[in-house]
């Protein structure tokens, strides 16, 4: 048996996306910009795609600009917007335990002069809104924040933080990295005060290489990436039609079922963490029920390191990931949010990520917890001494 | 310009009534290194010399990088073929030939002439003076030094004539194949495929096993050490890797025998298994990385107890070096990259805080007798269920 159980690193595209992505490169394969019927026919798959995408968040086709992945939008929206806005003030603030696609281009900002205010997070992974508050001045004019946690699943207080920013300073400029998010959580950024949000194709199953940013229609944003003035001008580069079909197919199919699979994730999250709480030694960092997402669980296995288990789950078909950015990569400067809630060593070596998608079964997660409780004692027995 | 290239080789001149044995070898090798570059070539013996000619259009800097790598080879010369058709016109081709290969003409030279065909109707000294004559004359700045100078230039009078002054440095050692075979123990690190690399430059064909152990390594571990071996490949050519689950040994020596002595006990299993392999696969020797107190298992008293389980000589070639020196090598055959990927190796997964390090072997033996019941079973076990993999 198999149990792929790291859907937050990447998901299996499901066979209405590929159907689309194989159909916009083997047949309807023209470039949007040409003027003949090739291009026209490509351009409507592009235009559909906006549409649909555009309706998911309540909001105008003219504010989805597609991109490479979540990496380019959180990049985009970060340097774009500091670039912008830049005479308004050069304070910016995010929280510690974003992902580094948010917290690299702020370090970027810092050395190009920028004042950079991380957020702390509290030991459930939480930024607190107070602090939040106190950080706003006239100066800010963005605030980042994420939308779930990619490690642990915390859910940031996104709305509240909005509402916050949106009153202490009316100009500051909010984005959300909902890469965790989408797909999984209605989203709709004109009622949240969100202006800009990043949206990756792969982590909802579709293609690697997709992706989009909410751009706000007041916004200003530089662009980018510069070159023959696709997508208004605000970001260049030949329209990856594939991708953007098949990221709209992946958001269609994907909200069309978001009520009973939300239901079906927080059940299956249920059964793993009763199931881990069974087991002797299990710390788990996940909060239960609605509190966290609904498809993420994050656990220590105290007395063994992540990597090992993560081969022995590995040696029976199971999936997952190593829990914590600093045992998986030494050398990203950025730090994980396991870090920053201040667990101790023993939990952050010993830290495995779950995540489930609405293709996973519970026989997954039950194969699962009985190949712990199998590998966990015997594991225990050898351990550096 | 160039289509033929001049091997020279040093050591292997001087072996006697061996040389040809060395000769044929060398030119086997330089073979294989060129069947990976694309083109036609040829490889020619022909009175005490070795020349490539190439046969189809090819790419002078890929033919130069698979030279390099061919042990054996001291240095080679991109030679300029040309008819013969009289000095007169021999003179103009060695003008062409210093105008091209030279941006400056300003340096000192001397012509050396060697006339292999001896029908050729004036003697090398005279031909010597002629074309020096010839270079004065069209590069006025270049001078004439008989003792020490800075160009030399070669012409040899053979069926065609062959004009060549660069001599490209090779890696020299002997030609893979002639002195035999050995199991290397390579491991993720930095050392043994470096340890590898100058066992190979003494022309012995390695092989080589490592030890893997899930879920302790990682795939993607047991992938680098694949890869290590590929880039060791480049020189010594096809490896036969043995990946030998060490797992089940390692826990059971954990679990059997004091703590501070796991390091060396691990290893003294590994030799026997390596040794096994050995016996396999015909190598006469084993080869290590080790250098004397680099770690706790390999300080003298270490390596004595390491050493004893072993009936074949094991060759440690970095045993006297310094790790920079070590270093220095493996950045220079391109491991060094690849050799520092953070993934664990089996060797620092159970690795005690203090390990011994002037064990006794008297102590040791004694350990392993906790061994007895099952450890020669596992042995056989992991020499059976070994994966082999060919690696070129």
């Amino acid at each position: 048996m198999e149990a792929y159980l790291d859907n937050s690193a990447t998901t299996r595209v499901t066979d209405t996306v590929r159907d689309v992505v194989v159909r916009t490169m083997t047949e309807d394969f023209g470039n949007p910009s040409s003027k003949h019927r090739k291009g026209v026919e490509a351009e409507r798959y592009l235009r559909d795609a906006r549409e649909t995408i555009a309706k998911t968040l309540k909001v105008s086709e003219k504010e989805i600009y597609f991109t490479s992945g979540g990496t380019e939008s959180d990049n985009w929206a970060i340097l774009g917007a500091a670039a912008a806005n830049r005479r308004a003030g050069m304070h910016v603030i995010t929280s510690a335990v974003e992902h580094a696609a948010v917290l690299m281009p702020m370090r970027y900002l810092e050395e190009q002069g920028y004042r950079v205010t991380i957020l702390p997070v509290d030991a459930k992974g939480r930024i607190s809104l107070d602090d939040l508050a106190d950080a706003i001045c006239e100066e800010t004019i963005l605030v980042s924040i994420m939308y779930v946690n990619n490690e642990i699943g915390t859910i940031e207080p996104v709305a509240e933080a909005g509402a916050l920013i949106k009153k202490k300073n009316p100009n500051t400029l909010f984005h959300v990295d909902a890469v965790q998010a989408y797909g999984k959580y209605p989203i709709y950024p004109k009622r949240m005060g969100i202006d800009l949000l990043s949206v990756s194709g792969h982590k909802l199953h579709g293609p690697k290489g997709s992706g989009f940013l909410y751009v706000g229609e007041k916004v200003k944003l530089h662009p980018l990436i510069l070159g023959g003035g696709q997508q208004k001008g605000m970001r260049s580069g030949t329209d990856n039609v594939p991708g953007a079909a098949g990221l709209a197919q992946a958001a269609a199919d994907a909200f069309a079922t978001l009520e009973q699979d939300h239901a079906q994730l927080l059940a299956l999250k249920e059964r793993l963490m009763n199931g881990l709480s069974d087991l002797p030694d299990v710390v788990i960092h996940s909060q239960a029920g609605e509190a966290g997402a609904a498809h993420i669980v994050s656990a220590a296995f105290v007395g063994v390191r992540s990597e090992v288990l993560l081969h022995a789950l590995e040696e029976r078909g199971i999936y997952v990931s190593a829990g914590s950015a600093c045992s998986s990569n030494k050398k990203t400067p950025v730090s994980g949010v396991l870090k920053e809630m201040h667990l101790p060593k023993e939990q952050l070596e010993s830290t495995l990520r779950f995540s489930f998608s609405r293709f996973t079964a519970e026989e997954e997660i039950d194969y699962c917890l009985d190949a712990l409780r199998e590998l966990l004692p015997m594991l225990r027995r050898f351990t550096r001494r | 310009m160039f289509k033929t290239f001049l091997i020279k080789y040093g050591e292997i001149a001087i072996k006697g009534k061996n040389r040809h044995l060395f000769e044929e070898a060398l030119v086997k090798q330089i073979r294989r290194a060129l069947s990976k570059v694309d083109g036609a070539f040829s490889v020619t013996r022909e009175q005490g010399r070795i020349y490539v000619d190439c046969e189809s259009d090819y790419d002078y800097d890929e033919v130069v990088e698979a030279l390099q790598r061919v042990f054996g080879i001291v240095g080679f010369c991109p030679v300029m073929k040309v008819e013969d058709s009289g000095l007169e016109n021999l003179g103009n081709d060695v003008i062409h030939f210093l105008s091209e290969v030279y941006e400056t003409h300003n340096q000192t030279f001397k012509v050396m002439t060697r006339r292999a065909k001896k029908s050729y109707p004036i003697d090398s000294m005279e031909v010597n003076a002629e074309l020096g004559g010839r270079i004065l004359d069209a590069f006025p700045k270049m001078q004439v030094d008989v003792h020490n100078p800075e160009l030399l230039i070669h012409v040899e009078i053979r069926e065609k004539i062959y004009i060549y002054s660069k001599v490209i440095p090779g890696p020299g050692g002997m030609p893979v194949g002639t002195s035999g075979r050995a199991m290397l123990l390579l491991s993720g690190g930095i050392d043994s495929p470096v340890a590898g690399y100058m066992i190979g430059k003494r022309g012995v064909v390695i092989d080589a096993v490592y030890f893997h152990a899930p879920p302790y390594t990682s795939d993607r571990a047991k992938q680098k050490v694949v890869d290590l071996a590929q880039i060791v490949a480049r020189y010594t050519g096809p490896i036969r890797l043995h990946v030998v689950n060490f797992t089940e040994i390692q826990l059971y020596i954990y679990e059997k025998c004091p703590h501070d002595e796991l390091t060396i006990i691990m290893r003294r299993y590994m030799m026997r298994i390596a040794e096994r392999f050995a016996a396999l696969d015909g190598s006469m020797a084993l080869i290590t990385g080790e250098s004397v107190g680099q770690v706790a298992s390999q300080t003298i008293q270490s390596l004595a107890a390491t050493n004893e389980v072993c009936d074949l000589p094991v060759f440690r070639p970095l045993i006297g070096f310094d790790k920079q020196e070590i270093v220095e090598v493996a950045k220079k055959i391109d491991t060094f990259e690849t050799s520092i990927l953070p993934f664990e190796d089996c060797c620092t997964i159970f690795v005690a805080k203090h390990p011994v390090t002037k064990p006794n072997r008297k102590v040791i033996q004694r350990s392993e007798l906790k061994l007895q019941e099952k450890i020669d079973e596992m042995v056989e076990t992991a020499v059976e269920t070994a994966e082999t993999i060919r690696v070129e």
